[in-house]
């Protein structure tokens, strides 16, 4: 988490954290790996009236956050990380990135008809990244967000030109579908670029992977003080105290770089793509390894479905594998550094 | 009366750009601290911004610093990019023991010396490890024996960055052998050139002349060069290697422009990775491109580091010694750095025509250094010992030295 943040923004999370200790601990999400949604929506609403999705919608738009205008992915990346901390069911990135999408680029008819819906939760948003895409709630979405060529398009998701067929995933709740959206369809233009969309979902992504690894160093750094091998604490030895070190300061990088992405993203800096970018290239390449070997200090018992560090496992992993691997947002960034590869 | 309203941090950075501009150097690449007369030169710099009112910035005023918020020291380097600076005064001699001399030394102590250090007149060196062994500081076997009024200093330090050309030192001796080891060091306060100190250079890898070794022959130091109390040098120590930490992690409020060159400069060297894709016409390969763009990213992430870590340990949100993250993070970044150099320099980092320095032999040359600084300011496993067992409260190493008297403790 941001070291830097306000009294505000630091009691929003100590809240969001008590409701989803409260609401979802570990027994909710491995019960809900049968429920095809993935998700409860009396939790969704419960969630969206503490304001997990008003937060990048604006004030006149019936959104509003605690960073003031146009800075909500600040406190939104609060909640992202307090859901990484519990594996958290929920469309938190999709539906945020189509309230956006409809609240900075749509008509005053299109909001109307959308956002109400998605502030209550009563409605889900999907955002459609890539022509033909594997999509986050894909199967749960009303109404979609697309491109078409470098415009933005919205679509209702029962409109007969959308095709979505529901996808097994590696997550226990987190639900992805196929969704393909005719060329010729419908859809409504939006004002706005994919790539403002990105940079939300990848800054909110990386929020959650930090929750997800904090959760998972912490049960680590206690279990390795209270299991003893040789008559000594885990935790005594040196081999494992390096390790844990070396994770640590991974995982302090993490935050570091998800901070520097959300602040240059809320302040609409010049390198915000760049440093969206850097963040994802960084966590996408440690992340995982550092759950990973999170299982080892905790031997055989972390690679059975008993322990509930496969749940994070599992997040880590797809959200390593969505929006970009960091080889691809290394791409990116060479691009940047040396211009286009001829 | 009113009082004249203090400067904004934006006047301030206004007044300095303009200063800078009109009266810094622009900044070579890789100007190397053991280039000849570099030392003087800086002098003749720090006493130029001294001069200007922009020396010690976040000193405090009755110190002879200006007294301001790291936002006017932040907003000085930042305008300051790219213009040549005297930064071999920011480590150690400023962010690490100027600084511990306003958290511990006497009112004296520091208004002789800390005004002089901001004019250019005084270098600092540490005397800490010596050639017995480095990581064990505490373990230190110089002695300081007390004689009326003064100490008499016997023994040797090793791994003194410009001791040569440096003017005063803050030294650790050990004054009670009695005690357990932390408890019988007192640290001093010693001008360097004078009878009984003997400085030696050592050759480094790369050829460069920076390290010194000491030894001292019945040196007389005055009680009034003690910083802090008798017997108490373990309380500095412990403070000055928290400095330490910040200032080679990035994160001092004292140092002043970015340092550049082979020992904190990653700056320099992520110019250095692009031109090097460059120099060797591989700026389209595609492993090339990944490799440039993870120095790019580490520099990225070793800057937001320093950040986190600074701000966290001044708002509280993390411990002190979490420094050793950021030191830790600087030292590995180093390590990749370099040997994503030499891996995009290929063969050319074997040879190069004579009398010529392309980035290849830099690149290659700068690998031969990249260990140093996981071993300078403690080793990259003291870092991840107090990682570990201080701000993750992990088990202690087990110590055979601990509340033994020290002259009953085995050394080699």
């Amino acid at each position: 988490m941001d070291v830097d943040l306000t009294e505000e923004q630091e009691f929003f999370a100590e809240t969001t954290r008590r409701f989803l200790w409260d609401q979802c601990p570990t027994t909710v999400v491995r019960a809900l790996e049968a429920n095809p949604d993935g998700f409860d929506r009396a939790f969704w609403k419960a969630g969206c009236e503490l304001g997990w999705t008003s937060m990048l919608v604006s004030e006149a738009d019936g959104g509003g956050c605690l960073s003031g205008p146009g800075r909500g992915i600040l406190d939104l990346a609060l909640v992202a990380e307090e859901m990484g901390r519990v594996v958290a069911p929920g469309p938190l990135v999709p539906t945020n990135v189509v309230a956006f999408a409809l609240s900075h680029g749509g008509t005053a008819q299109q909001k109307q008809r959308w956002l109400p819906g998605l502030l209550h939760g009563e409605q889900i948003g999907a955002w459609v990244n890539g022509s033909g895409s594997v999509v986050e709630a894909g199967a749960q979405a009303d109404v979609f967000v697309y491109s078409l060529g470098d415009r933005l398009r919205v679509i209702a998701a029962d409109d007969p030109a959308v095709q979505v067929t529901p996808w097994e995933g590696l997550d226990l709740v987190r639900r992805y579908a196929s969704v393909v959206i005719a060329d010729d369809a419908a859809g409504e233009p939006l004002v706005g670029s994919a790539e403002s969309l990105s940079r939300i979902a990848l800054v909110l992504q990386c929020a959650e992977t930090c929750g997800v690894v904090d959760a998972v160093f912490e049960m680590t750094l206690e279990y390795l003080g209270h299991r003893y091998s040789f008559g000594r604490p885990l935790a005594s030895y040196q081999a494992l105290k390096h390790r844990i070190a070396d994770d640590k300061m991974h995982l302090e990088g993490c935050h570091a770089i998800t901070t520097a992405a959300a602040r240059a993203v809320a302040d609409d800096v010049a390198n915000a793509g760049e440093l969206v970018s850097a963040a994802k290239a960084w966590i996408g390449s440690v992340a995982t390894d550092i759950v990973q070997d999170c299982v080892q200090h905790h031997g055989g018992i972390a690679v059975t479905w008993e322990h509930d560090i496969h749940l994070y496992l599992r997040r880590a992993t797809v959200n390593r594998a969505m929006y970009g691997t960091a080889s691809a947002h290394r791409q990116r960034l060479a691009t940047t550094i040396l211009g286009t590869a001829s | 009366m009113t009082s004249p309203r203090a400067e904004t941090v934006d006047e301030f950075r206004a007044r300095a750009r303009t200063w800078i501009r009109e009266n810094l150097p622009i900044l070579e690449d890789f100007e190397r601290p053991d280039v000849p007369g570099r030392r003087e030169f800086e002098r003749a710099l720090q006493r130029k911004l001294y001069d200007a009112g922009f020396a010690g910035i976040c000193f405090p005023a009755d110190c002879g610093g200006l007294g301001l918020s790291p936002a006017y020291q932040r907003a000085f380097t930042e305008e300051a990019a790219g213009y040549d600076m005297p930064s071999s005064f920011n480590v150690p001699t400023l962010g690490i023991l100027a600084a511990t001399l306003v958290d511990f030394g006497t009112d004296e102590q520091k208004r002789r010396h800390i005004p002089a250090i901001l004019r250019g007149e005084e270098l600092w060196v540490q005397f800490l490890s010596e050639p017995s062994g480095g990581s064990d500081l505490a373990g230190c076997l110089t002695r300081a024996d007390r004689d009326g009024d003064v100490f008499v200093l016997n023994g040797s330090k090793i791994w003194s960055s410009g001791a040569k050309d440096s003017d005063y030192a803050m030294i650790l001796a050990r004054t009670n052998w009695d005690v357990p080891k932390h408890r019988g060091l007192t640290m001093f306060i010693l001008k360097i050139h004078q009878p009984g100190v003997t400085v030696e250079q050592i050759r480094q890898v790369d050829g460069s002349m920076e390290f010194c070794q000491e030894f001292f022959d019945d040196v007389i130091v005055p009680v009034s060069d003690v910083v802090g109390e008798i017997d108490d040098g373990w309380t500095v120590a412990t403070r000055l290697l928290t400095h330490e930490r910040a200032a080679v992690g990035g994160g001092s409020i004292y140092t002043s422009g970015r340092s550049v060159g082979h020992d904190t400069g990653y700056s320099a060297t992520d110019n250095l990775i692009t031109d090097l894709a460059k120099a060797t016409h591989q700026a389209d390969d595609a492993h090339v491109r990944q490799l440039v763009a993870e120095a790019h990213v580490r520099q990225l992430v070793s800057g937001a580091m320093v950040r986190r870590v600074s701000h966290g340990i001044a708002n509280g949100k993390l411990p002190g010694q979490a420094g050793a993250i950021m030191k830790l993070f600087t030292a590995n970044n180093t390590i990749r750095r370099c040997e994503i150099a030499l891996e995009i320099a290929g063969g050319a980092a074997a040879a190069w025509p004579s009398g010529e320095e392309p980035p290849t032999r830099i690149a290659s040359e700068m690998s031969l250094w990249r260990q140093s600084m996981s071993l300078g300011g403690g080793s990259n496993e003291i870092q991840r010992n107090i990682i570990s067992e201080r701000v993750l409260g992990m088990p202690r190493e087990y110590a055979a030295d601990r509340d033994i008297p020290y002259r009953d403790v085995r050394r080699s």
